[in-house]
């Protein structure tokens, strides 16, 4: 027997299954934007989405996917919501979400972004190949070639394909890489 | 034309002035001076244009939607700060616009964020914006005799426009002295580090204190506007 509950499990099974629309190895659930799936009444989901920055034009497409998804698994009426409280942190990626990104070449973010001080310098981005002379006295965590697994590495621009990464490249194996920027 | 002032919400100020610069900065787009600058400038953009549509959203009911309050509003009706809209002149002056916006923007969301969903969500964003512009005024102003010249050349020009960045935003609870002294401090610090003077000419002229919050802009932005609401205006209902 399907209960409602299980229904609405299931539908938020099936949301969070989703793929992320720019990086499609890693689903929503694991990127950990999906904040609430219900069913209020049958038939009629509610999702909540968190954008990952402001600006996110994948948000738009994340709405459409799951309202696809859900809508073929027999939800009548499907309602994405956007919700920005508490903000999306780069902590919410999970570990399996980390494991992905880094094995598509994607360097994970370093956790910890949330509670560090919202401050540009503590938010640890290493000085770039042109400014080594103004390095910051206190190196965090490096953040690691997804390659080769090396720990220097340098950063080439703060602002890379998506809002959320950074390009990086490894100063050991050379290739760049993506790194996806703590938040 | 003149149309009488709308009522001016508390939130409408961050708003216009992130907006207002995204499409400053989206100006650079296909002239930026390398592809990862013409990247960076772009997501700073759109970081901003979030900014901007998720607080209109919220004054949806004052004001309409996010559309018509971008692009249907008269030049008076908008409360950005005039630094927002200078042009971008050249790469330099486009930094350290970006720069004085930045080491305002973030400290003022931090103080904002238990108050403003959407300030606690772009704090973090800020923090890269202005460690990019950070970056970037240590470069060009410890770099070459001409990157030194142009880049002190911009602070000197933009200098005019940042008092008006600490006058009180009525309906803002913020401590704006303080918010003035940790930016002075900061832009101090980060022009001794790229051996930059802070120029010693007034931060604001009589005629502009706090002007861009009361409506009153300079002539740039009446361009800016023309350029960014004119496909709207012409083609309503557009869709692509």
């Amino acid at each position: 027997m399907v209960t409602a509950s299980s229904r609405s499990a299931s539908f938020a099974a099936l949301a969070g299954a989703v793929p992320d629309p720019e990086l499609p190895v890693i689903t929503l659930a694991e990127l950990g934007v999906l904040r609430r799936v219900e069913e209020p009444e049958p038939g009629h989901v509610l999702v909540e989405l968190t954008p990952t920055y402001t600006g996110c034009p994948a948000v738009e497409a994340m709405a459409a996917d799951i309202e696809q998804v859900l809508r073929s698994a027999g939800a009548a009426q499907v309602e994405v919501r956007t919700v920005l409280v508490p903000p999306w942190s780069s902590d919410d990626i999970s570990a399996e979400g980390r494991r992905k990104l880094a094995e598509h070449g994607v360097a994970p973010p370093r956790p910890g972004a949330r509670t560090a001080d919202p401050g540009p310098v503590l938010l640890g981005l290493s000085p770039t190949r042109h400014t080594t002379e103004h390095a910051r006295p206190s190196a965090p965590e490096p953040v690691r070639c997804p390659h080769c697994g090396a720990a220097d590495t340098e950063l080439l621009s703060r602002f890379s394909s998506t809002a959320c990464k950074a390009l990086r490249r490894c100063t050991a194996c050379q290739e760049p890489f993506d790194h996806f920027k703590e938040v | 034309m003149t149309s009488p002032a709308p009522p001016a919400p508390a939130t409408l100020p961050l708003g216009d002035d992130a907006l207002i610069l995204s499409h400053r900065l989206g100006e650079w787009a296909g002239h930026a001076p390398v592809l990862e600058e013409e990247v960076a400038l772009a997501n700073i953009a759109l970081d901003l244009l979030g900014q901007a549509r998720a607080l209109y959203a919220g004054l949806s009911d004052l004001l309409g939607s996010e559309d018509e309050i971008a692009f249907l509003r008269e030049e008076r009706a908008f409360r950005n700060c005039q630094l927002t809209e200078q042009p971008n002149g050249d790469f330099a002056h486009t930094i350290v616009r970006q720069l004085f916006f930045s080491t305002y923007q973030q400290p003022l969301f931090a103080q904002l964020s238990p108050v403003l969903p959407l300030a606690a969500k772009a704090v973090r964003e800020t923090a890269y914006h202005r460690d990019h512009a950070e970056q970037w005024t240590l470069r060009l102003g410890d770099g070459t005799e001409e990157s030194h010249t142009r880049t002190q050349r911009a602070a000197d020009t933009l200098w005019r426009y940042t008092g008006e960045l600490f006058q009180p935003v009525e309906g803002l609870e913020v401590d704006w002295p303080g918010l003035a002294e940790e930016w002075h401090a900061s832009i101090g610090d980060v022009f001794a580090r790229a051996g930059l003077t802070v120029p010693a000419g007034p931060s604001e002229g009589a005629w502009s204190a706090g002007a861009g919050r009361q409506g009153l802009h300079t002539e740039p932005f009446g361009l800016l506007l023309a350029e960014m609401q004119h496909l709207h205006r012409s083609h309503p209902g557009a869709a692509w």
